[in-house]
């Protein structure tokens, strides 16, 4: 059926298209603005960006093009020990969330569990009331200081070990809606097909991982792609309990912290005083040779995101469903 | 007083003189036996069930409820002793020295506490209605090729680090001078230093204690109202083709059946996440205004911290300086019993007005 479009609807399809447009653009550019630095070189930098083969008078050409950032960043130690930190962090921090909260919620989505209304309080009291920073962070300290003399360190320095990201693995990341949202896609989960299970002699561990965990992979998947990115993003806890630079140990920071500092040690982006002797340091060994302290941290920026965009597309295909509203209870 | 009569449980024989249990008595031991039998012979058959909740239950109690049993140190005196065990009981002076104006944190603290309070308005008042409106603007797009390019796009700011956001937002304001893109685009179209808005562009955006909450604000919805507009939008499209040709009969245009049709079919699920928006109201993010207003160190601030400092931050500020530890620690926890009665109080009403709730 074709039927002639109103003014006002016209109006209000342009304006929709328009808003959404440029909210769409200015949601990407400052990530294109990021690419874009990285790949400049420190003269196009300090006149704004120029993605340009040359700028500058024709008697003073510069290359406004430079991977001289790539090359620092591909070269450089520090870096990659804090990208494989983040991967170490990323990969068995969301193994270990996703196995306490598959389980929990395994035992919590069974109406025959005693104290049921109970332990849902009690996760979900988490939500509601939170310690606060000062004493977390005392009790980040204290539970590390306990786990470095069980496992035979010298407690006073667990801080400054790079055995000090097990602590972030294990004691970080938690997240009681995503909890929650697995117990709901589990109770979702037909009985009868639990029963058929059992009656087949399935033991518990077998329904969970034979029946449950199959028929629940698409919220299992959203659930550790949730865990996976905030432990990926995660800088707050880490800069607290292992990112003091006194230590002089930089070697178990995640690359989040890192950039957070180098962009504070090296850069004016982020403090407006620059730290001479760093500064004197970077301009020796690094900007003789035209290696822009700017470029290098945005090519930084651009490496800690790659992954992240590398399984957007797979994230993309599940929250809008698998999420929703998933932590409602009608 | 409550008394036990004996033949309550007892009987006398007459014969012998001597007492037996009631057979009343036999029936409630035989219950009770069997209950503990039940609770018992639950537990034996799924033990492996209790066993799985036990790694979730280890980590809550030593990583979520542990840190609440240290609350209890702010009614301690932090000054006396560097171990929280050694310090002598203090009752609420802790929480005394906020309220006294005489006190060094008097100031600080309430300054914090409005900030808080007013970034978590300004968020729910501008955060709130954004992503409704992008979900209708969704609707209006046809072509399912462009809403899936531009829902790609919005979505993406949502997943990236809070460290990238926040240095990202500050250069292209251009930190602490006029050197970003956006500053020279907001000097151009106020006209430099004509308008105050200008005048902050070119000193640096971030750091002005004018503008701080405005830029604080529309990072947060640049970060948020696109994943936000999910919610909505699914909501939208679950409304049922026939109510369209429905109102389409009834002689209804598209604006009509916008404002008859798709608002009030998505209206409950409005009224349920402004309910937890306001439960969630003084969550405003810690990592994110830390990281516009310090630098790297728990002590040094910017110039933008009279207006960006939250609770959170006020309290890191704090604890870094031992004496202060409980002060900081009430600080905190007044806050967050705050947010704590808000959340309930917002279930509750959802409970009593929509059926709907959330726990």
């Amino acid at each position: 059926m074709k039927r002639k479009m109103e003014i006002s609807e016209l109006i209000f399809k342009i304006i929709a298209y328009v808003i959404l447009i440029i909210f769409a653009i200015a949601c990407v550019y400052p990530f294109l603005y990021a690419l874009g630095a990285s790949f400049s070189s420190d003269a196009a930098l300090t006149q704004g960006i120029v993605l340009w083969p040359m700028i500058g008078e024709s008697d003073n050409l510069h290359f406004g093009f430079s991977i001289n950032a790539y090359g620092w960043a591909f070269t450089n130690t520090e870096f990659w020990v804090a990208y494989s930190n983040t991967l170490f962090m990323t990969f068995f921090g969301t193994i270990w969330s996703l196995f306490y909260s598959i389980l929990g919620a395994y035992a919590l989505s069974k109406k025959r569990i005693m104290g049921r209304r109970g332990w849902n309080f009690f996760l979900v009291f988490t939500m509601w009331f939170t310690a606060g920073v000062v004493a977390t962070y005392s009790n980040y300290v204290t539970t590390g200081e306990v786990f470095a003399s069980i496992a035979g360190y010298d407690p006073g320095t667990w801080q400054t070990s790079i055995d000090g990201k097990w602590l972030i693995v294990i004691a970080m990341g938690m997240n009681a809606t995503n909890i929650i949202l697995l117990r709901n896609s589990f109770e979702g989960v037909p009985a009868e097909i639990e029963e058929a299970a059992r009656i087949d002699g399935a033991t518990e561990m077998q329904v969970l991982t034979k029946v449950y965990i199959p028929m629940s992979k698409a919220t299992i998947a959203t659930v550790a792609l949730f865990f996976g990115i905030s432990r990926w993003n995660g800088y707050f806890w880490a800069m607290r309990v292992l990112g003091s630079e006194a230590s002089g140990q930089p070697y178990s920071w995640p690359v989040q912290v890192y950039l957070r500092n180098f962009l504070e040690t090296y850069t004016t982006i982020i403090s407006p005083t620059i730290d001479e002797y760093e500064n004197a340091y970077w301009e020796t060994t690094y900007g003789s040779q035209g290696i822009s302290a700017t470029a290098c941290a945005y090519a930084i920026v651009v490496c800690s995101v790659i992954p992240i965009l590398i399984i957007y597309p797979f994230i993309q295909k599940y929250f809008a469903k698998g999420v929703n509203m998933g932590g409602v209870k009608e | 007083m409550f008394k036990l009569k004996y033949d309550d449980f007892l009987t006398k024989d007459e014969e012998t003189g001597a007492y037996y249990v009631s057979p009343d008595q036999q029936v409630r031991d035989e219950v009770e036996k069997t209950r503990w039998k039940e609770i018992g012979f639950k537990l034996l058959t799924d033990w492996r069930l209790y066993l799985m909740l036990v790694p979730m239950l280890v980590v809550y109690l030593l990583w979520r409820y542990a840190p609440m049993y240290e609350l209890l140190s702010v009614f301690k005196d932090a000054t006396t002793a560097v171990d929280p065990s050694e310090r002598g009981w203090y009752g609420i002076e802790n929480f005394a020295q906020l309220f006294d104006p005489s006190s060094t944190y008097y100031l600080s603290f309430w300054q914090a506490f409005r900030n808080t309070f007013i970034l978590a308005f300004y968020g729910l008042l501008f955060g709130f209605p954004l992503p409704i409106i992008l979900a209708l603007f969704f609707n209006e797009i046809r072509s399912n090729i462009v809403r899936s390019v531009v829902q790609v796009c919005v979505y993406l700011p949502k997943f990236m680090s809070i460290v990238v956001i926040s240095s990202l937002a500050i250069t292209l304001l251009g930190g602490n001078s006029a050197n970003g893109p956006l500053a020279q685009l907001l000097i151009a179209i106020t006209g430099g230093a004509e308008s105050n808005l200008g005048q902050a562009a070119q000193s640096g955006l971030v750091n002005s204690t004018q503008y701080f909450r405005a830029i604080y604000i529309v990072a947060d919805l640049w970060e948020h109202a696109g994943y936000d507009s999910i919610v909505f939008f699914a909501a939208i499209i679950a409304v049922s083709p026939t109510s369209y040709e429905a109102a389409q009969i009834d002689g209804a245009g598209k604006m009509q059946q916008m404002r008859y049709v798709v608002i009030p079919s998505i209206l409950s699920t409005v009224v349920i996440m402004l309910i937890m928006k306001i439960g969630s109201l003084l969550n405003v993010s810690y990592e994110k205004v830390f990281l516009f207003v310090t630098y790297g160190s728990a002590t040094a601030t910017k110039d933008n911290y009279t207006v960006g400092s939250t609770v959170s931050v006020w309290a890191n500020y704090w604890s870094a300086t031992r004496s202060a530890e409980g002060v900081a620690m009430a600080g905190e926890m007044l806050n967050n019993l705050i947010g704590m009665c808000l959340v309930i109080g917002s279930n509750m009403v959802s409970r009593k007005a929509t059926d709907v709730s959330l726990y």
